[in-house]
């Protein structure tokens, strides 16, 4: 994947990036309630990293954010599985989800259910998978040699 | 006695265990008391005062599917033989195959093919029968199909294979019908519903199958092609398998059952005609063959259609001829193959024209072979059992009768008249075969190897069995009363006793068989003047012929068929699909009434709505038109983002938003995937082609529309969503419904959709990473 060299688009992915990333952090959270959810927020945020290697190439964005993708995906599946197979050690079918009112020190009472966290398993794998294969694609040696004779 | 039948198939298994001691002693002699013991267990039944003997062991209880053996008069018989030959051919095959031989092959296929025999023979469930029936094919196969270097072996195993094997699978056929019909899987049950067989609207097919399966295993007309092929066996094989055993299965099979069909006129025609038709091809077939082997094949076909027809005739004193007929035709001709394979052994030819003038050379075996030779024929000497059976057999061709109707009566006129010719051939074969081989002049020059008389103990088998032939000839009721008389009553249904004489007296049957011996003694002598007939008939007519010609048609229509189907075409794949889906979905929607067009239940349209979907309809055609691959994918995004403001307008927040996104991440991976691409080439379909596609992507298309308006006008039941609204924030504890449904309602369905993802991902990487691999290679 080349880097493009151009001022503005950099200037800008700056700023757009992150706001990319709090959107999908915000829809990640919204989920429950709102319109959004894991796959959503997922997504998002894997298009703006995608946005970041457009802009600044393929190796100063993987050295800034050394992220083996592939073990992001492994991760996300994990977590979904693991947070089903927890509710068999209260007595629960697999995949049963439970949600209450919790006072926490810094945030007070929050409305906290353990779909989340299979959400969030949602999103890391959404992630992972979406940029294990546009990178893969991306990074694909034909596509740089093609690229190179200008076609 | 379940013992007895299984103990061949224990000892095969035991025998590559005892190829160690195979240096020092041939391996036949090791195993050789097993069919003895045998024979001495069945030899105690036997008795003028002889009772059935039952034993049953469990195997499939559930499905009424037992090892329940049945030992009476018929089954005694054949068990005697199958044992008593057996006996005689593992002796002579310790002589026959040297040690360099795969004698532990021989022996497990021999074994296996004893014990399966002895099962067909004694079974009474039909589908134990059935078992050991298709076990005896399959050894058999193993054992014609022995010398597997040879490819004529390899023929003749394949051939046999699919000749026997077709009728064992009819045979189940009819098999099955009749336990349907009888609801019972013992045969002596069946017997006991006769009647309620006979007029059982599937009878005719029980008949046709039963006799379908009988006819092919014996190698009746036309289907003993396979009987001569199998010559290509070792002679201990033909003898014991081709003469004695396994071509009387069918023969067992139609006695075994022919006291249910007894009476009915269509298993009278049916078997007589085909009986009387193979004695009489056959015996005429078999003075043309000029490989020793091969007269005895086509003589045994013959022989075997003579016992079928007696089968046929049903009447008492022919059941009685086809019992004895089958004790005796075991002794001669498997002493005769035994012959042939001391001659084939010791002067390398099996080849009648080369060889001649042995008689001094072998003078036992010529003594031994003119005995089996004129048994064969029916030569009236009191010391030979043939001509016993064969007189039997013309005094039954004329006492037919009990059947009505014309064609019935002139068959009933035939018969007899066949047998005479069928027999007179059967003289000529005989004394052809007898001085073809041993008289005449011995040319050194034309055989391989210096023949001498064969070791004695080579000679031991077909001397006994010439023996036997010779103590049937003049006590023939030694074996009447013990034996005979319980076989023909076990086929008759009520017992059957008569005296067995070397003298009937004038009559018809003695002067057929003066017929017989006077023109077959002139047309042996004067063999040389008409032998041109053969050209004329059968001349090409051959079923050998008609056999290769199918299997070649088979082959090449089946590949004909398969590579017009089988294009390699992707997109005729496709359309053979979606023509098949339309076919099958519309012809039941048509059937089912399923078509509902009713409108009454439709939300109103806006105009944005419209207005969308005109715009993706036009998307959609343009994506077909586009020259350009660019252009193709960029219009195709137009339809994803079109979807996408559907679902805003129908307030899919949740899909709206993914739509969005994955369409983009397509268009992304396309545009991605595009440099890798080929340019379109712009392809020049035909306008057939073309036609084609419009006309199969119409129906599709249309098709579907229907199942979707249809479907939306049927509702069977409660939607379930009016729950998922309800209880989203009671049970889930959030607002978003769909959300809900798909982390808590519907959990695992998501789960696995990551994993899907998942799968998707790794494959994706694999793939262009060992690519990348095998091009570094």
């Amino acid at each position: 994947m080349k880097r493009t060299n151009d001022l503005i688009l950099r200037t800008t992915t700056q700023l757009i990036a992150f706001i990319l990333l709090g959107f999908s952090v915000y829809l990640f959270f919204a989920g429950h309630n709102n319109p959004g959810g894991g796959f959503i927020g997922g997504l998002m945020t894997a298009a703006a990293f995608i946005l970041m290697y457009m802009t600044y190439g393929y190796e100063r964005i993987t050295r800034i954010l050394p992220l083996n993708f592939r073990l992001v995906f492994v991760t996300g599946l994990l977590i979904a599985t693991l947070s089903g197979v927890g509710a068999i050690f209260f007595d629960q079918q697999f995949l049963s989800q439970a949600d209450g009112y919790f006072q926490l020190p810094i945030f007070g009472e929050k409305h906290l259910a353990t779909a989340v966290l299979f959400d969030l398993g949602v999103y890391l794998a959404v992630v992972g998978v979406t940029m294990t294969i546009i990178l893969s694609i991306a990074t694909d040696q034909k596509s740089d040699e093609v690229e190179e004779s200008g076609v | 006695m379940t013992l007895a039948i299984f103990a061949p198939l224990l000892i095969a298994i035991l025998i590559p265990f005892l190829s160690k001691w195979k240096h020092r002693i041939h391996t036949g002699w090791l195993i050789l008391p097993v069919p003895l013991a045998i024979f001495i267990y069945f030899l105690q039944y036997v008795g003028a005062d002889f009772q059935t003997a039952t034993s049953t062991l469990s195997w499939v209880p559930s499905m009424d599917i037992t090892f329940s053996f049945y030992l009476d008069g018929l089954s005694l018989l054949f068990a005697l033989l199958i044992s008593g030959i057996g006996t005689l051919v593992v002796l002579y095959s310790i002589y026959y195959l040297n040690h360099k031989e795969r004698l532990g092959h021989f022996y497990t296929y021999l074994y296996i093919f004893m014990s399966s025999m002895l099962g067909v023979v004694l079974s009474d469930n039909v589908y134990a029968l059935y078992t050991f029936w298709e076990f005896t094919s399959l050894s058999s196969f193993l054992l014609i199909g022995y010398w597997h270097f040879k490819e004529r072996s390899r023929y003749g195993a394949l051939k046999s294979m699919m000749i026997t094997v077709f009728g064992g699978l009819s045979m189940l056929a009819g098999l099955i019908i009749l336990t349907v019909v009888t609801e019972t899987t013992s045969i002596q049950g069946m017997i006991e519903q006769s009647d309620v067989i006979v007029e059982s609207a599937a009878f005719p097919f029980i008949l046709v199958f039963l006799i379908l399966g009988a006819f092919t295993k014996s190698a009746q007309f036309p289907f003993h092609i396979w009987l001569p092929d199998a010559m290509e066996a070792p002679t201990p094989v033909s003898a014991y398998l081709h003469s004695a055993t396994m071509v009387k299965a069918g023969i067992y099979l139609i006695a075994r059952f022919s006291p249910i069909f007894e009476g009915v006129p269509s298993f009278f025609i049916i078997v007589s005609i085909f009986g009387i038709t193979t004695l009489a091809w056959a015996s005429y077939m078999a003075v043309r063959q000029t490989d020793l082997k091969a007269i005895l094949a086509f003589s045994t076909i013959s022989q075997l259609g003579m016992i079928m027809a007696m089968l046929g005739f049903g009447t008492s004193a022919a059941i009685f001829a086809a019992v004895f007929h089958i004790l005796n035709h075991a002794t001669f001709k498997g002493s005769l193959f035994m012959i042939a394979g001391i001659i084939d052994h010791e002067t390398g030819s099996r080849d009648i024209r080369k060889l001649g003038g042995l008689m001094t050379l072998m003078p036992i075996s010529a003594t031994l072979a003119i005995f089996g030779t004129f048994s064969m024929a029916g030569v009236p000497l009191p010391f030979l059992n043939g001509f016993y059976s064969k007189e039997m057999f013309f005094g039954a061709t004329l006492e037919l009768g009990g059947y009505t109707g014309s064609f019935v009566e002139t068959l009933i006129i035939a018969i007899p008249w066949v047998a005479v010719i069928g027999s007179i051939f059967t003289f000529v074969y005989s004394m052809y075969l007898f001085f073809g081989t041993f008289r005449g002049k011995f040319d050194e020059s034309a055989v391989p190897q210096k023949p001498h008389e064969a070791p004695l103990m080579m000679l031991l088998p077909p001397a006994i069995l010439v023996l036997g032939v010779i103590i049937i000839g003049i006590f023939p009721n030694i074996f009447n009363y013990s034996l005979l008389t319980h076989s023909a009553a076990a086929i008759y249904g009520e017992s059957v006793s008569k005296e067995i004489y070397f003298w009937h007296g004038f009559g018809w049957p003695l002067y057929m068989s003066m017929i017989v011996l006077g023109v077959g003694t002139l047309l042996f002598l004067t063999k040389k003047y008409w032998e041109k007939i053969y050209i004329v008939l059968p001349g090409k007519l051959s079923f050998n012929r008609v056999y290769d010609w199918m299997m070649k048609r088979l082959e090449t229509s089946s590949e004909k068929i398969t590579s017009f189907y089988m294009t390699g075409s992707l997109r005729h794949y496709m359309i053979m699909i979606l023509v098949s889906i339309f076919a099958i979905t519309g012809y039941y929607l048509w059937i089912s009434d399923g078509v509902n067009f009713n409108f009454n239940d439709v939300a109103p349209i806006t105009a944005t709505e419209v207005i969308v979907a005109v715009i993706m309809a036009i998307a959609a055609i343009g994506t077909t038109m586009a020259k350009n691959r660019i252009a193709a994918i960029l219009i195709l995004g137009i339809v994803g983002y079109g979807l996408a403001i559907l679902f805003v307008l129908y307030s899919a927040p949740d899909l709206a938003l993914t739509q969005l996104i994955v369409e983009t991440v397509t268009v992304v991976l396309f545009l991605l995937c595009f440099y890798h691409l080929p340019n379109l080439t712009k392809s020049e379909d035909t306008l057939t082609t073309k036609g084609t596609n419009l006309f199969v992507a119409l129906g599709y298309g249309l098709l579907m529309m229907f199942i979707g308006i249809s479907a939306y006008n049927t509702t069977f039941n409660e939607p379930i969503s009016k729950f998922f609204i309800e209880n989203t924030y009671k049970l889930g504890g959030g607002d978003n419904a769909v959300n809900v449904i798909l982390v808590d309602f519907r959990g695992i369905d998501t789960l696995f959709e990551v994993a899907v993802l998942f799968s998707a991902a790794l494959a994706i990487y694999a793939m262009i990473k060992l690519r990348k691999n095998k091009e570094a290679k």
